[in-house]
């Protein structure tokens, strides 16, 4: 049981809207109900930025959102990973060539997870979040590495 | 005080941690399985609390920095001293004598009002509304809980807890004041998820609304200390409403002739059973089975109805005894 184990154990989730259409935003509240139940692994919805180790985000994000989300992403405390759900924030997706975005989420903050999808399963929401692990596992070895 | 009671002052606080927690764990675990979930395991908050304790503490530029930074600590402190005064079960209570249900009163709204002033320190918009609709619900459900306590004065001429739990209040009440008894308890029955700020009265902490409300702003060691908190004041709630209302003792009710160890064990066991159950009824059941009031709504509740239980109660004792 490595120094973070709690870690991995307990993972709370911001979820930033940028300029979703609401389709990935419903699957991230699927994955709360009874089928999908991502509270089994420990894996809540918070409220405030400042509560949270992992920060989704849905959706392309217009000019207006970016210096936001930029903001939200500052307001997490360290350790933090970020988890962009759906095909837009991966790629821009549908709206790829809209002069009103600024473009992939990775070039405004940076992302460990991508989850493709239009929008995705629960199940690989759910996957995602747990993949947020890999990102908690290089700082552990990091920390052994250390001392 | 005697060198018994500083061991008992050290121990009671670890454990009323642990038992929170644990507590905490299978309120979560039997609330997921109310809506056919399965629910994390009953390690969960352990879990949690570690984590926090990992992170970050972030103070916000224009927070007050020495009263954001000391409320969470106030709140646990005035948790844990609560737990101080609670009889556990046919053990007494460590700080018997120093202070009775008037001191548990004010310890109750501390931890509130600690919560409120940190919200307010915060600096942040969210943590401000939260802050008020906490002082709001307080105003409001503070009465009926003076209500209850009053009711137990006029009872045992005495504000001693250790008093009201050596003798059942059951067996020195009549017919009338036994209602007003059990108006009383349900009165306190339901301040019970307000006063510990869980669903339907986390009117405060409504994270879909204000982000959280008055913990906004707080991360890292200092939520921690609020988890923790929260989860000592659940326990010690559940354990004060045992005290008050379900004070059998499992000798008493078999006429089991235990001593020394064994009675211990069991009458422990049982009052911690006791607390279980009161704890599913008044939090576990009542925040799965509502949806969030408003605050007008909640001030309402507390105001008009279950004032009107309560001073009924009041009366019903008063003419009974």
């Amino acid at each position: 049981m490595g120094k973070l184990y709690s870690f991995k154990r307990s993972l709370w989730v911001f979820h930033a809207s940028g300029g979703s259409c609401n389709g990935c935003d419903i699957e991230i509240i699927a994955t709360l109900t009874p089928r999908y139940d991502a509270e089994r692994f420990g894996i809540k919805l918070v409220g405030s930025p400042r509560h949270a180790d992992v920060l989704l985000v849905t959706g392309a994000i217009p000019r207006d959102f970016a210096d936001k989300l930029r903001r939200i992403y500052d307001q997490m405390s360290d350790p933090k990973a970020v988890v962009v759900v759906g095909n837009c924030g991966t790629s821009g997706g549908l709206f790829y060539d809209s002069y009103n975005l600024v473009g992939p989420i990775d070039e405004i903050i940076p992302v460990d997870v991508y989850v493709p999808g239009c929008p995705p399963r629960p199940e690989a929401i759910i996957d995602g979040v747990v993949k947020a692990w890999l990102k908690i596992e290089k700082l552990e070895k990091q920390l052994e590495g250390g001392e | 005080m005697t060198p018994n009671i500083l061991a008992y002052a050290f121990a009671f606080p670890v454990l009323g941690i642990f038992l929170g927690l644990v507590y905490k764990g299978i309120d979560r675990r039997v609330s997921a399985r109310l809506t056919s979930r399965i629910g994390p395991p009953i390690r969960q908050p352990f879990w949690d609390v570690g984590k926090l304790l990992l992170k970050e503490t972030v103070v916000p530029e224009n927070a007050i920095s020495w009263l954001f930074n000391a409320m969470p600590l106030i709140a646990l402190a005035s948790s844990m001293t609560l737990l101080l005064y609670i009889p556990f079960g046919v053990l007494k209570a460590p700080l018997e004598g120093y202070g009775d249900l008037i001191v548990v009163l004010y310890l109750l709204t501390l931890q509130s009002l600690a919560m409120a002033i940190g919200g307010f320190a915060s600096g942040s918009p969210f943590s401000s509304v939260g802050a008020q609709r906490e002082m709001v619900l307080m105003m409001s459900y503070e009465m009926p809980l003076a209500t209850v306590i009053v009711g137990f004065a006029l009872i045992y001429r005495s504000f001693s807890l250790t008093t009201i739990a050596s003798t059942p209040v059951w067996s020195i009440v009549g017919p009338i004041a036994g209602l007003g008894v059990i108006m009383l308890f349900i009165a306190l029955l339901i301040v019970t998820p307000a006063e510990l700020a869980k669903l339907p009265f986390d009117i405060a902490e409504a994270e879909t609304e204000i982000a959280e409300g008055m913990l906004a702003e707080y991360s890292g060691r200092n939520l921690a200390l609020f988890y923790l908190s929260d989860a000592v004041r659940g326990f010690a709630m559940a354990a004060l409403e045992v005290v008050l209302f379900i004070p059998f003792t499992l000798s008493s009710i078999f006429n089991l002739n235990l001593t020394g160890a064994s009675l211990y064990t069991v009458e422990a066991l049982w009052f911690l059973f006791k607390v279980l159950v009161v704890y599913l009824l008044a939090v576990t059941l009542v925040r799965t089975s509502f949806a969030r009031f408003r605050i007008e709504q909640a001030s309402r509740i507390f105001w008009v109805y279950v004032n009107i239980i309560a001073l009924v109660g009041l009366a019903l004792v008063w003419m009974g005894v």
